[in-house]
């Protein structure tokens, strides 16, 4: 935070009540919408002991579940880091046609309904896809299966590490790159002694960001999925299909699991922040 | 002068390329194609399906009843809820940057915690609170207010996480040129403070409006999914392909796809416009 010299004063000449006035407001619509909800699901599940919320998370359904959303996340978190840094690097430093449309699909995922990711998948990969006949010669099952949700977990969370790493290039120029190129450094000695180092951070942060979006995905994984209780079910779904079955008790105590997975997620980025600062 | 590690000079060529500027290239075309395989075949599949029935088959399929339905209250809802980020957004960044309180780190990383929690958690968290059973005074399960809360969740932090960094850098010698000069707080504010947080609301608006439109996780279980009422269209369109009616499903999907790539290319607007004025 920037020390200023009207240190307490919001706006020069503004008085302390109206200080005060926007802090509460703000504060009390932070406590409304997030801070009171998610409290609220740790109090329910813990409500009738931690030994029904653990019962309900080691069930051999909610540990497939479990597992099967760490696969995800193993699979599509370094195929998106090596894209991501091979993406940013081709954008911020090569020169070459179309790098303004590549840089706009690079986006597109962010903006993508998730439902509509999982309706695309299906028409590619599903049986009467473009690729399906093919798929079904050979015996291979995408939708419905495995490879579909590592597939819909890879498309939502595409962009992340690019767009972290895309400014960091961008700040750290090219004169460094340039010195050791010309004291003979080939491209992947540059790479590994220079650029990685200088970008570490923003890959970092990327990769929390990737493994975020690859645990919680929901909808393109429903669609593509097929929901198949102790197959293809992830943390996601199992939580869904828990609700469904009005096991309230299992539906929350899987939310908490998730919940405490996105708040180390948020604690890590916070202690990230601190490093790059220093 | 910086020394470059003793080793040896005449490395074989690597993956990256030879010598100069074709490496990134070489990767950016490694990139582009797995980009296509993820990304674009995928999209282009759902276009290529939408035309399955003529442009006779596309419009019947777009202004269905139901479809039509589910799309005016997702775009009338998104818009609501847009408007309220653009105030809340705003004052919640502002009083991160210029208020002094204990906890502020804490409340600050708070801000993040849409982006990291899962949706369907997100709907189920809201629900426990303000729906059916829960301990609100009031019982929003099922209604299109829901609907609302649920975006207004999800869409949280993309107004302050773009007013934030804005706010930091603002020269405050400005303000306090027009306050030694008699101007009044909200005079400042209007006047000195808005108009250069105008392109940074657009863009954080911009966002959230494209994440509201395809909102499905944190909608599915607060809103009760009732056709005509609190049915969005990406509930909708999860209906259609279980019912097996792809072609539909990829036109709603497309009009879906379009309204989203326009507000990304608006917000890529606004922030290279930001760009050349700060350079």
């Amino acid at each position: 935070m920037p020390a200023s010299s009207l240190q307490g004063s919001v706006l020069p000449g503004s008085s302390r009540a109206s200080k005060l006035t926007l802090r509460i407001v703000a504060l009390g619509y932070l406590a409304l919408l997030l801070a009171v909800p998610v409290a609220m699901v740790f109090y329910r599940t813990f409500e009738h002991g931690v030994g029904a919320a653990f019962d309900a998370v080691t069930t051999p359904a909610a540990q497939h579940a479990f597992w099967l959303t760490c696969l995800m996340v193993a699979i599509a978190v370094p195929l998106n880091t090596i894209f991501g840094i091979a993406m940013a690097l081709a954008l911020v430093r090569g020169r070459w046609r179309g790098k303004t449309l590549v840089s706009a699909i690079v986006d597109l995922p962010f903006a993508v309904s998730p439902v509509v990711v999982g309706l695309a998948l299906v028409l590619v990969y599903g049986n009467r896809g473009w690729f399906g006949t093919w798929l079904t010669e050979h015996g291979i099952r995408v939708i419905f299966s495995t490879p579909g949700m590592v597939l819909a977990t890879i498309f939502v969370s595409l962009p992340f590490v690019v767009r972290e790493v895309v400014p960091v290039l961008r700040e750290i120029g090219i004169e460094q790159e340039d010195a050791a190129r010309t004291l003979g450094a080939t491209p992947l000695q540059t790479f590994r002694r220079i650029t990685l180092p200088a970008i570490r951070w923003g890959v970092a942060y990327g990769v929390i960001l990737t493994t975020a979006r690859a645990l919680g995905e929901y909808g393109a994984v429903a669609v593509v999925s097929g929901k198949i209780e102790g197959q293809t079910e992830t943390m996601t779904l199992f939580v869904e299909q828990r609700f469904d079955a009005f096991d309230l008790t299992g539906a929350y105590a899987a939310s908490v699991v998730l919940a405490l997975l996105a708040l180390a997620v948020i604690g890590t980025m916070t202690l990230l922040d601190r490093r790059k600062d220093r | 002068m910086a020394s470059v590690p003793a080793e040896p000079l005449a490395a074989p060529r690597s993956l990256f390329g030879g010598r100069g500027r074709a490496g990134p290239a070489v990767g950016g075309a490694l990139a582009t194609a797995y980009l296509s395989l993820i990304v674009l075949i995928p999209l282009a599949a759902v276009v290529a399906e939408s035309t399955h029935g003529g442009a006779s088959g596309f419009w019947s399929a777009v202004t269905g009843a139901q479809a039509f339905a589910a799309m005016r209250f997702t775009v009338l809802v998104s818009l609501i809820v847009v408007a309220i980020n653009v105030v809340t957004g705003t004052l919640i960044g502002w009083v991160l940057v210029r208020d002094e309180f204990p906890g502020k780190r804490f409340i600050n990383a708070l801000i993040d915690l849409p982006f990291a929690l899962p949706t369907i958690v997100a709907g189920l968290v809201l629900l426990a609170l303000y729906g059916p059973n829960g301990p609100a005074p009031f019982d929003i399960g099922f209604t299109r207010a829901a609907v609302a809360l649920a975006l207004l969740f999800v869409t949280l932090p993309f107004v302050v996480r773009s007013v934030q960094p804005v706010l930091m850098e603002l020269d405050r010698e400005m303000e306090e040129a027009a306050s030694s000069l008699g101007a009044r707080p909200r005079t400042i504010f209007a006047r000195i403070v808005l108009p250069n947080l105008v392109p940074a609301i657009a863009a954080g608006a911009g966002l959230a409006f494209a994440r509201a439109l395809g909102e499905f996780g944190s909608v599915v279980l607060i809103s009760g999914n009732i056709p005509f009422k609190t049915e969005v269209a990406s509930v909708f369109l999860y209906g259609q392909i279980e019912s097996d009616n792809q072609a539909g499903a990829a036109a709603v999907s497309v009009v879906l796809l379009v309204l989203s790539f326009v507000l990304l290319l608006f917000v890529s607007w606004i922030s290279t416009r930001g760009q050349r004025r700060a350079g």
